[in-house]
């Protein structure tokens, strides 16, 4: 449901133990993220960009104050509840693609909906309509390792979508991959960000990100430095800027 | 089903490794199921000739019988009981007189037992039908390899043999060798000379009297024991060699243990590696929502299939191996003779079931707790560490 609340930080710290100091990665981090977002967090390295993904990726703990992710506290969470709200209502893009090697393409996507259950037939289908989704039903049988950078993203993208979640997390996404391949995958994100509503949350620093958001938040130091709405309709209608 | 159907794409998916992986587990696998059946032919073997040649299916003693006391021997003999002697007319036991004496080969004395053993005798298997000759004037003698060996003596040879009668008084008289048998029993071979059963009862003047009886091996209805024949089934009489088997079988269990932590070690080495080199796999899959204790449970799974696909492939090739090895048998050496225990020429390797099964199941149950250990380092790991590739 549009304008849903999905993301709720409040008075969100993040310290990371140092040699015999803390590292403070947030500090007082106040946002609400609204279902259907394409947001980009924005900051130099150190910024603590990855660090807020994985606290509302249910992946770390925030070390002050709260994230509510779907209207679920992560601080409450054990590791089986954590593992069920990324199992059945987040995806990930990482900035590796983190494939398993040793997985053909299908198998990759697949694996999201091999751990909720779904039935074999069903599974098929999905994962076509995935493959579909990023064109690649013509390497279902291929192993990452026989990719190209911009085809495993494309594979990565596929796996996030393929349970078609409310909410995916992507890290650095377009940080391997040259301008060609960065706005093919964008321009998909984007498309299925619009077709189905998915809401999109980057972590990112590479300016061609930048230029899809239609919400950028500046991190600095750990502090949010800027939330701004950038428009609603870059880049759906026009070229690709490269 | 979920986690099986995962480790099992895993370990195909990791194709050369996995293969590698399984090919040592299975050389484990089938080099601990070989030397166990060798050792275990081994023992079987040595009991087998040792009631072959010797104790047959139980025996009676002269209750003043006692072969571990040699003073004791020339007073452990006596008239045969009703119920012994109508076993011994009906061929299901033959009577055995023991005395030690000493025999006299070119010049030199060594001390030994002459045992009185009817010749025409089938109980035990020993040729005794070479002590049928009949010329009073030679007592003919069978010897045993060995004891051939340390007299050098030979067929045909005479030898002067001294004992001590019934009454105490020494006597002397050549014997002649009229044959030397093969045997792997050192009891029946060194330092024994078998003589015709009714010419050494002459010679110690102990007339129808014997110091044990052998029973036939299919023996099943026995005589009770009485005042002067004391029954000794075969616990009894291989209470020693098992012991002595016992005994052994430390140093088999060492190697037992040896080739089983080197399986071990190939598994708990894979199982190491991999959780180094898949962090980031591990953290991938905690990102994607497999709970912990489904991931600790697929790497587990991993190594136990290592084990599983080990074992197929060891019986591919290990079967085969291991009949031919069962059938041929292994030759031994000859210095194999000092080992203690009786050992043949030629050493037939025995797989019983329990073996089999056992090794099995127990390298299993191996495989799987040390894949586990481990994999237990994963419990500790934080998602995000995992996929930095930062083991914490």
């Amino acid at each position: 449901m549009k304008n849903e609340i999905l993301i709720t930080t409040a008075h969100l710290v993040k310290k990371f133990p140092i040699g015999g100091h803390f590292f403070t990665a947030l500090n007082d981090v106040n946002l609400t993220i609204r279902a259907g977002e394409f947001t980009g967090l924005v900051g130099p390295s150190g910024s603590g960009k990855t660090t807020l993904l994985n606290i509302i990726g249910a992946l770390d703990n925030p070390t002050e104050g709260v994230a509510v992710v779907m209207g679920q506290d992560t601080k409450t969470l054990n590791h089986k509840q954590a593992a069920r709200l990324r199992s059945e209502c987040l995806g990930f893009i990482f900035q590796t693609y983190n494939l398993l090697p040793v997985y053909t393409v299908f198998e990759n996507v697949e694996f999201p909906l091999l751990l909720l259950g779904i039935a074999s037939s069903d599974r098929k289908k999905s994962v076509m309509k995935a493959l579909e989704w990023v064109g690649l039903t013509d390497k279902v049988s291929s192993r990452p390792s026989q990719l190209s950078g911009g085809e495993c993203q494309r594979v990565s993208i596929a796996r996030a979508m393929v349970k078609r979640p409310k909410l995916v997390l992507a890290d650095e996404p377009t940080a391997n991959l040259d301008a060609a391949n960065s706005h093919n995958v964008l321009k998909m994100m984007l498309q299925l960000n619009r077709e189905m509503g998915t809401t999109f949350i980057f972590a990112s620093h590479d300016e061609k990100v930048i230029g899809y958001l239609r919400r950028k938040i500046g991190l600095t130091d750990g502090k949010v430095v800027e939330d701004k709405i950038i428009s609603t309709q870059n880049h759906e209608e026009s070229e690709t800027p490269c | 089903m979920l986690t099986f159907k995962l480790a099992y794409r895993n370990i195909i998916g990791a194709g050369l490794r996995t293969w590698l992986n399984v090919f040592v587990l299975s050389i484990a696998f089938v080099a601990i199921i070989w030397t166990q059946g060798l050792i275990e032919g081994m023992n079987k073997q040595v009991m087998d000739a040792m009631i072959d040649m010797e104790l047959g299916g139980g025996q009676f003693w002269h209750q003043s019988y006692d072969r571990y006391d040699p003073l004791s021997i020339e007073d452990a003999h006596g008239s045969l009981s009703d119920g012994l002697t109508t076993l011994i007319e009906k061929g299901r036991a033959t009577p055995v007189l023991i005395t030690s004496g000493a025999v006299f080969p070119e010049g030199r004395v060594q001390t030994i037992l002459l045992k009185g053993i009817d010749p025409k005798q089938k109980i035990i298997n020993i040729p005794s039908e070479v002590l049928q000759i009949h010329d009073s004037d030679i007592i003919p003698a069978l010897i045993g390899g060995r004891m051939a060996k340390e007299t050098r003596l030979a067929v045909g040879d005479d030898v002067t043999v001294r004992w001590r009668d019934v009454h105490g008084t020494f006597d002397a008289t050549d014997i002649r060798i009229v044959g030397i048998m093969n045997t792997s029993v050192q009891s029946v071979d060194v330092g024994q000379i078998w003589v015709p059963l009714a010419s050494l009862q002459n010679m110690i003047q102990a007339f129808d009297e014997a110091t044990l009886i052998v029973l036939e091996k299919q023996i099943k209805a026995i005589p009770p024991d009485d005042a002067v024949w004391i029954s000794r089934d075969l616990d009894y009489l291989l209470k020693d060699l098992k012991e002595l088997i016992r005994t052994k079988s430390v140093g088999s269990s060492i190697i037992y243990l040896l080739l089983l932590f080197m399986a071990l070690l190939a598994i708990f080495d894979t199982q190491v590696l991999a959780i180094f080199r898949r962090q980031k796999e591990i953290g991938t899959l905690m990102a994607l929502g497999m709970p912990r204790r489904k991931v600790i449970g697929l790497f587990t799974l991993e190594g136990a299939l290592h084990g599983i696909m080990a074992l197929l492939v060891g019986a591919v090739y290990g079967i085969p191996l291991l009949r031919l090895s069962a059938a041929r048998g292994l030759s031994m050496p000859e210095t194999m003779d000092n080992f203690g225990i009786a050992l043949s020429d030629t050493l037939y390797p025995s797989y019983g079931a329990g073996l089999v099964m056992g090794t099995t199941l127990l390298v299993l149950i191996a495989v799987t707790i040390v894949s586990f250990v481990p994999t237990r380092k994963i419990s500790k790991l934080k998602p995000t560490d995992a996929l930095r590739g930062k083991l914490s």
